[in-house]
């Protein structure tokens, strides 16, 4: 096949030297998302009026997505708000690809969540599925190995007949793509809700590892070194995906702007992630980016405003799929599967040999320079002439206004208790009993395991933790046992009630959850999904949860090392629930210590100790959304009761004390216990009669309220002594509150009400609270199902 | 050309010294693969040495025998495995395999691997999606019913045993003569316990060949040989080591001679 010669091509060049001669050309920066004062801005930058591939470049780094200039003022506090103390295990902060943290013995880890929000509500699968690819190539840009992902997911209601469109689309999206990675899915959350009807949220973690001297940079550095571009070739898919269709509000009343949602290929990504690490390891790239939003525009700029300065590019020498593009297209083109590197002269032979050998594509692009400036040429003529700071760095930033929304107190003051949804409590044993099976059968607390069934959890060898549990935990040194946790949680619920609280339950989540599994807490990555930043309310419930967060990381001390802000998440006016999803990722030095999150078989007679104090905690909660209702404030935020019971956790688990444990959150006490004996369908026997005595409430509250900094062990008799001095040592509320019983498949709940006791058979639970996601999603056609009956 | 597999599950990693140390089993690489790694570590467990093989090179490296593991080869974007068939590698495997004179080479497939074989009619039949149409992963529990292959030499006869399933196009198919050949010949080494996870005819999870020296096995004994790593089973979470046994089984055979 013969490429078309640049000169067959049909479509005017707009040059530098065009556009000096003609300042007054319409251009249409209003359709590519540029306010008119941005517009001004970059003439003034120019001194001229931009070139047309110099506004696709500005329009779209300059776009919500690639610039945060709504968020920028906000998420200073991230970097402001860590202290030397916190810093001392961070080797690359904010600012890169993603950051970097000390696992020491040599090893280093780095991970990020993103999102892909619209994409995946336009075209669920591709959404998805390039969500994962996109958050795992900035992995590689670290000079990582990724080892794993997460995804944090949220759907509109269960029943509604869109989910069924975006559920199973999102979910076939990225175990098509990350099982074809080879990359474990280790965990996420599932949540529905109708305020997500229109706007899912898909994020998707990655994490990867890597020696400390393989930690690579995005810089262009040295002048005269060869820019190239390699991987994927580029074509019209995903043009304009990043100023349009990320920052843009699918609003009726704005034409659609929806067919551009990018397409992957996760073959050329695995080979890809393959072919990187053999040119990191082989020492032949100085500098590398891959292209995500914004594609090369994005590469181009940041590469060379992080490095010398200066970047020289013929961009007809660029690979394509589809030779009809013009400049501008091609700059703005969000091709997957693509990477940007910067290789010395006398490495370029030994690069070319490595492409082939994994049979990738790449063009030598142009060169370094240091003259500050980076220029693009179109067959010799000169169609970019920028300072790339002013497009990577210097796009505006905003202060946006936010005030407090006047609907916030009645929303505060309308209280579970005091709202009609508070009254005709279950207070019997047989209301309470049936009250945790309408609760575990609920969508947002019901068996996942029908979508994480889809993903490989398995491959690597190295996964010692996956969901259910708490975290994910992935071996990093197979001689030592070096491994990491990780955990993703938000409660939108909460942090509607109140968003600096809410992004602050986030996080004591998370942490709570990888302290639980084990694993020692040690940096954040933040995933902040919100509604237009043009709405004051919504900009409130942003900043607000943005300075809960920072306050929150400073106070438990790990500092946040990268993550994605993403806005604009509304429909017709209404927004999602502010949606901080916080993931945490911990250290342990030997992951065989890791704490499953269940009973098992063996540990029959062990005792069952809940830690921390229960309160009437109600309003936000799983029964109360049973109940349709949301209002009041959520539960009380106590960090140092946090980090308190985090100690208590993982020393428990390397003095190897406990042999399961459970944060509770999400349906309190009764969720925890139901969870822990579902895990490995093995029972138990315990009372709630102490805790209503010690922290005065009644079975009902002690059961269902979600107070926080609580959690559920397990533990052989012979450990209670030892672990009990451990808890009163440090004033920690411990209450031995049953017993683990392999023998009865039930769970026995007793308690101060009336017939003492209600049992639940695990195996009945089990089928209800499987069925509940599998009865939505049809599993078998009915095709499949008569072939099957034949058989 | 060597493969470079860098950071976790090194197949450089120093080899095993133990007295069935010189059994070298060829793991080989094709674009897309992506238990390569998994593969080595089962044989430096089971007490072999990996040798990573490159799908574009030509030399066997004078390996004892040969696993192709898992992954999806080129994408599996045409049928699973019908692009790597055509390795240059394959052309040797399928030689060594079939070898008129001397020992034959032992090959296992693993999921993509298995579908490589079959592709590569070295095993009868061929694989098509999972009849739910979806990718599955559990744990699965299997039924060795031929323990006279190289690979399945340690087990007992009908031996249950719990590996890891992860595939998308894991349905077993082959005309019904084939089918009853199989079955006659005593040829279907492994088979799904329980419900059959994919619609694979006479829920077969892995097949041999007539000479015994092939195996082609659909769900992952690559994935369940170290403690902690693999799938649940009666001592506890993730604690399943079951496949190990087929990686010391093919050690012991070829220390021991030819079969």
């Amino acid at each position: 096949m013969s490429e078309p010669t640049v000169t067959e091509k049909e479509f005017n060049i707009d040059t530098v030297e065009h556009a000096s001669t003609t300042p007054d050309t319409d251009l249409p920066w209003a359709a590519l998302g540029l306010k008119s004062d941005e517009y001004d801005r970059i003439v003034k930058i120019l001194g001229r009026r931009p070139t047309a591939a110099e506004l696709a470049m500005y329009s779209v780094m300059w776009s919500e997505h690639c610039s945060y200039k709504s968020s920028k003022v906000h998420l200073r506090q991230f970097g402001e708000k860590v202290t030397e103390e916190m810093k001392k295990d961070l080797m690359v902060g904010i600012g890169e690809n993603a950051g970097v943290t000390n696992l020491g013995d040599g090893w280093a880890v780095t991970f990020k969540i993103e999102s892909h929000n619209h994409p995946s509500f336009v075209e669920p699968y591709q959404g998805a599925a390039t969500g994962v690819g996109g958050i795992v190539r900035d992995i590689i840009s670290m000079g990582a190995r990724p080892v794993a992902v997460m995804d944090p997911l949220r759907f509109g209601d269960i029943d509604h007949p869109d989910t069924k469109r975006v559920l199973p689309g999102v979910v076939s999206g990225i175990g098509g793509y990350g099982n074809s990675l080879g990359l474990p899915n280790i965990g996420g959350e599932v949540v529905f809700d109708s305020v997500y009807q229109d706007n899912p949220l898909v994020n998707a973690l990655a994490v990867g590892v890597m020696r400390h001297e393989d930690i690579r940079l995005a810089n262009a550095s040295g002048v005269g070194n060869k820019v190239v571009l390699f991987g994927a070739r580029t074509g019209g898919d995903g043009i304009g995906g990043a100023s349009v269709l990320a920052s843009e509000s699918f609003d009726d009343s704005k034409p659609s702007k929806r067919p551009a949602v990018q397409v992957g290929d996760p073959f050329a990504e695995k080979v890809l992630i393959e072919c990187c690490l053999e040119l990191f390891h082989a020492e032949l790239v100085e500098g590398i980016q891959d292209l995500g939003a914004a594609g090369i525009s994005c590469a181009t700029s940041e590469l060379a405003s992080n490095g010398e300065g200066g970047m020289h590019v013929e961009l007809t020498k660029v690979l394509l799929r589809d030779p009809t593009l013009t400049p501008g297209e091609i700059l703005m083109s969000e091709s997957q599967e693509r990477m940007m590197a910067v290789v010395t002269p006398a490495n370029a032979a030994e690069f070319e040999r490595v492409m082939a050998k994994w049979e990738v594509e790449y063009s030598w692009l142009g060169e370094v320079t240091d003259t500050g400036r980076l220029i693009i040429e179109w067959d010799g003529e000169t169609i970019v002439d920028v300072d790339p700071r002013t497009v990577a760095h210097d796009g505006p930033v905003y202060e946006r206004p936010y005030h407090r929304p006047e609907w916030q107190d009645a929303l505060q003051a309308d209280t579970f208790r005091s709202s009609a949804a508070g009254a005709n409590l279950p207070g019997t044993a047989q209301e309470l009993g049936g009250a945790v099976v309408d609760l575990m059968t609920s969508p947002n607390m019901a068996d996942v395991s029908w979508i994480t069934d889809q993903f490989d959890r398995f491959v690597g060898g190295n996964t010692a933790l996956s969901q259910p549990d708490d975290s994910g935990v992935i071996r990093v040194d197979e001689e030592t046992g070096l491994g990491v946790g990780l955990s993703t949680d938000a409660n939108a619920r909460y942090a509607y009630l109140d968003p600096y609280a809410g992004a602050q339950l986030a996080l004591a989540e998370s942490y709570r959850n990888v302290a639980t599994s084990g694993a020692i807490p040690m940096a954040v990555s933040d995933c902040l999904n919100f509604g237009s930043p043009e709405d004051p309310e919504v900009m409130w419930q942003f900043a607000e949860a943005v300075r809960g967060l920072a306050d929150g990381c400073q106070e438990l001390g790990v500092p946040v090392t990268g993550g994605n802000v993403s806005l604009y998440n509304q429909t017709a006016g209404r927004a999602i629930h502010p949606t901080p999803v916080v993931g945490v990722l911990g250290k342990f030095d030997d992951v065989a210590r890791r704490t499953p999150s269940g009973f098992e078989r063996w540990a029959d007679g062990q005792a069952i100790y809940l830690l921390g104090t229960t309160g009437d905690e109600l309003d936000g909660s799983e029964f109360a959304r049973g109940r349709d209702h949301l209002g009041g404030l959520p539960p009380k935020v106590d960090l140092k009761a946090e980090k308190m019971l985090g100690e208590i956790l993982i020393n428990a688990s390397r003095d190897g004390m406990i042999d399961a444990a459970h944060d509770l959150s999400e349906g309190g006490l009764a969720a925890g216990l139901a969870e822990m004996a579902l895990r490995f369908g093995v029972g138990a026997r315990v009372a709630v009669d102490g805790i209503c005595e010690r922290d005065g409430v009644d079975p009902f509250t002690a059961l269902f309220s979600e107070s926080q900094a609580r959690a559920l062990v397990a533990l052989p008799r012979s450990e209670e002594l030892r672990f009990t001095d451990m808890t009163s040592a440090r004033g920690f509320p411990a209450l031995r509150i049953g017993v683990v019983d392999a023998s009865s498949g039930d769970l026995e709940v007793a308690g101060p009400y009336q017939g003492g006791s209600f049992t639940l058979g695990l195996d009945e639970l089990r089928e209800a609270w499987s069925a509940v996601i599998p009865s939505r999603f049809a599993t078998l056609g009915e095709a499949t199902e008569a072939i099957r009956q034949e058989k | 050309m060597s493969t470079e597999t860098p950071l976790i599950g090194d197949f450089h990693a120093a080899p095993a010294a133990n007295p069935l140390g010189g059994a070298r089993i060829g793991v080989v690489t094709f674009p897309g693969t992506l238990d390569d790694r998994d593969a080595a570590r089962a044989v430096r467990l089971g007490g072999g040495t990996a040798v990573p093989l490159w799908h574009a090179d030509e030399s066997l490296q004078n390996v004892d025998a040969i696993v192709l593991p898992g992954g999806f080869s080129y994408g599996d974007y045409l049928r699973a495995g019908a692009i790597a068939r055509f390795a240059p590698m394959m052309n040797k495997i399928i030689a060594a395999a079939t070898a008129a004179s001397g020992t034959r080479l032992p090959v296992l497939g693993i999921c993509n691997g298995f579908q490589m074989l079959t592709e590569s009619h070295l095993l009868p039949g061929s694989m098509v999606k999972n009849d739910h149409l979806k990718f599955l992963c559990r744990d699965q529990v299997l039924r060795v019913e031929n323990t006279s292959t190289p690979w399945t030499s340690q087990f007992t006869e009908d031996e249950l045993i719990a590996v890891p399933l992860k595939n998308q196009d894991g349905q077993y198919l082959a005309d019904p003569a084939t089918l009853e050949a199989l079955e006659a010949e005593g040829r279907v080494v492994f088979r799904y316990v329980g419900e059959n996870p994919n619609g694979s005819r006479n829920g077969i999870a892995g097949v041999t060949n007539e000479t015994h020296n092939v195996v082609g096995l659909m769900p992952h004994p690559e994935h369940a040989v170290e403690a902690g790593y693999g799938p649940d089973d009666a001592t506890g979470m993730r604690s399943g080591t079951d496949g190990l046994t087929i990686f010391t089984s093919v050690i012991a055979s070829l220390a021991g001679g030819a079969q």
